[in-house]
């Protein structure tokens, strides 16, 4: 992990992108504009962070704006983690995807899952993802599951004995 | 220019958007014009072949719609979330110490990795103490869990080579393994074992004696699978020069564990940043030369080796002490002092009831598991319920990898291929 100074140094350098530093629990992140994502991912890179360990999603209801998408990145060579971190709001949850976008482009091939499995658990949509759907939910399903205020259970199971066996009378 | 699917079954207008994007093709080595005459015929020749979920070879339920020119595979989709059970959801709504047990059943076959990293992510949150008796006695826990997953990976692998021997021959060997689980925690498997703070229990008596017997025999069991696959003449042939990917690549694709290992990339958490006593321990990381089939296997027989010389120091070297942290804010008191201790008694009610609360925070702790980079990530609002619980499940990202090293070999080349790669299907889905 970069110490609290050496994360006040790459927080100093990114400049307005960056809205807060944190340093918690030995763990370093950055929160940062969301709209600011793709250019500080690629100084990231060229500070060393060239794996992307995970990429994942989370609601902070009932806070705003809601929704977070939390990238963890590592450098290998020295064995230091970093987080970088950014918010959207519910209402338009959009954020550049961490793809490559054009040839030659290092990008992070491994956001293509992990993009989509936030995609379908919160409804963030990544620009630029060439095939953003469904990953772990059905196709046809509504809403998105891991979002706080989406209710747990009562997912009627279909199963052959509960299967309507002609359309309902109407009403 | 619209090769299958499409124009033969003639349903192109009833299926969705979605599944036509699902059953849509990449084909970067035929793509661009075509200018003879060969080229088109080739076209033509595609076959698009619906593979699993029900399928023995694909090791879980993992669909992959696979197109095929002749015997050549040219596009692999791979299909998930057939087993996905939200056990990230059914986490929020459970006390911290209640969600072990369920997240244990994600990677089914590392349920004490699991329960670690979980664990780890709400100790480093609410910064309590484990005590040196408990970190090692989950080192032994973990190697076990490794060498048992190891094991099953091994046989049900030799299996979809054709080798059907070898898979009796490993799950002799596991159910030692499970024997072991049974004896320590009561469980064969999802034993509930690891506990915020530390262990559920110590090893009863007699079982540094059966561990140490374990300990003694396996190396020899090793070799003796090793004896049975390397002189193979069949096996040598399957897998030398199939599902080569170099470590580079495998990098971009986030691919960690004996796969990363295996193109010769030394890349262990337990040596990089150990955890849990990891530093304690004198060990190798085995790694391959190249990257294929052939290099995967080895790299998982040798570390199965070293899983072993791991857990003999750490039985050896097993200190005295507790085996749970003696914050009874956190761990449950224990039985006898219930009696006679009023203090105890509210204790154990707290915890029973409400569960301990842990200060507002987000934390990452990722641990190596027996397929790679597994990491926890905690959100706690302060409650005594956390308000996201994340894992990064090592088969997830890996199996993004399989289409670049399955695609242009053969169709018998990708099962290999897909054994090698180890996915497990209760891990990826979640």
């Amino acid at each position: 992990m970069p110490d609290a100074t050496g994360l006040e140094l790459i927080g100093q350098e990114l400049g307005s992108a960056v809205l807060d530093t944190v340093f918690f629990r030995d763990r370093a992140k950055l929160v940062i504009e969301p709209d600011a994502i793709r250019p500080v991912l690629a100084h990231l890179r060229e500070r060393g962070y060239t794996f992307m360990a995970s990429l994942h999603g989370v609601d902070y209801y009932p806070q705003e704006p809601r929704l977070g998408v939390i990238y963890e990145l590592l450098d290998m060579g020295r064995v230091d983690r970093i987080s970088v971190k950014l918010r959207v709001p519910t209402e338009a949850p959009e954020v550049d995807s961490a793809l490559p976008d054009r040839p030659g482009d290092p990008g992070w091939r491994t956001a293509v899952h992990q993009e989509r499995e936030v995609y379908d658990m919160f409804g963030v949509r990544f620009r630029g993802h060439p095939d953003l759907r469904r990953i772990l939910m059905p196709e046809d399903y509504e809403g998105h599951p891991l979002r706080r205020d989406f209710p747990q259970g009562g997912e009627p199971v279909l199963f052959t004995y509960n299967e309507p066996k002609r359309p309902r009378a109407p009403a | 220019m619209s090769p299958v699917g499409q124009d033969t079954t003639g349903q192109s207008s009833d299926i969705s958007e979605y599944r036509k994007r699902e059953q849509s093709i990449t084909l970067s080595e035929l793509d661009g014009p075509a200018a003879d005459g060969e080229a088109a015929d080739a076209r033509q020749e595609l076959l698009t072949l619906n593979f699993g979920p029900h399928h023995p070879a694909t090791h879980g339920v993992l669909r992959l719609l696979v197109t095929l020119q002749g015997e050549v595979v040219r596009d692999i989709k791979p299909i998930i979330g057939y087993v996905h059970t939200g056990i990230e959801k059914t986490a929020e709504d459970k006390a911290y110490w209640k969600v072990i047990p369920v997240v244990e059943r994600m990677d089914y076959l590392a349920y004490h990795f699991n329960a670690m990293t979980f664990c780890g992510a709400v100790e480093t949150l609410a910064e309590v103490e484990v005590p040196r008796r408990a970190e090692y006695l989950r080192v032994i826990h973990m190697e076990l869990n490794r060498i048992m997953s190891h094991l099953v990976w091994l046989g049900t692998s030799a299996l979809d080579l054709g080798a059907i021997s070898m898979f009796w021959y490993c799950f002799r060997e596991r159910e030692k393994v499970l024997d072991l689980f049974e004896m320590s925690t009561g469980q064969r498997m999802h034993t509930r074992y690891f506990q915020v703070g530390g262990v559920i229990e110590d090893i009863p008596r007699g079982y540094a004696e059966k561990l140490g017997a374990f300990v003694s025999e396996m190396p020899g069991r090793v070799e003796q699978y090793r004896a049975l696959l390397h002189s193979n003449e069949i096996v040598l042939q399957r897998l030398r020069g199939t599902g080569l990917l170099d470590a580079a690549r495998l990098l971009e694709f986030g691919v960690t564990g004996p796969l990363l290992r295996a193109a010769g990339n030394p890349w262990d958490l337990r040596k990089a940043d150990p955890y849990c006593s990891y530093g304690d321990f004198d060990f190798k990381i085995p790694i391959g030369t190249v990257g294929d089939n052939y290099d995967r296997f080895n790299v998982r027989f040798a570390e199965m080796d070293e899983s072993v010389a791991i857990i003999g120091q750490a039985l050896e070297g097993l200190p005295e002490g507790p085996y749970i942290t003696s914050d009874r804010k956190v761990a449950l008191p224990p039985r006898h002092e219930l009696a006679t201790s009023m203090e105890a008694l509210i204790h154990h009610f707290k915890l029973v009831t409400e569960g301990f609360r842990v200060p507002p925070g987000e934390v990452y702790y990722p641990i190596e598991s027996p397929r790679g980079e597994l990491g926890c990530w905690v959100r706690s609002d302060g409650s005594a319920k956390p308000a996201r619980v994340h894992m990064r499940d090592p088969s997830f990202v890996n199996l993004q990898a399989f289409s670049e090293m399955a695609e242009g070999g053969y169709i018998a080349d990708m099962i290999a291929t897909l054994a090698a790669l180890d996915p497990i299907l209760g891990g990826i889905d979640r």
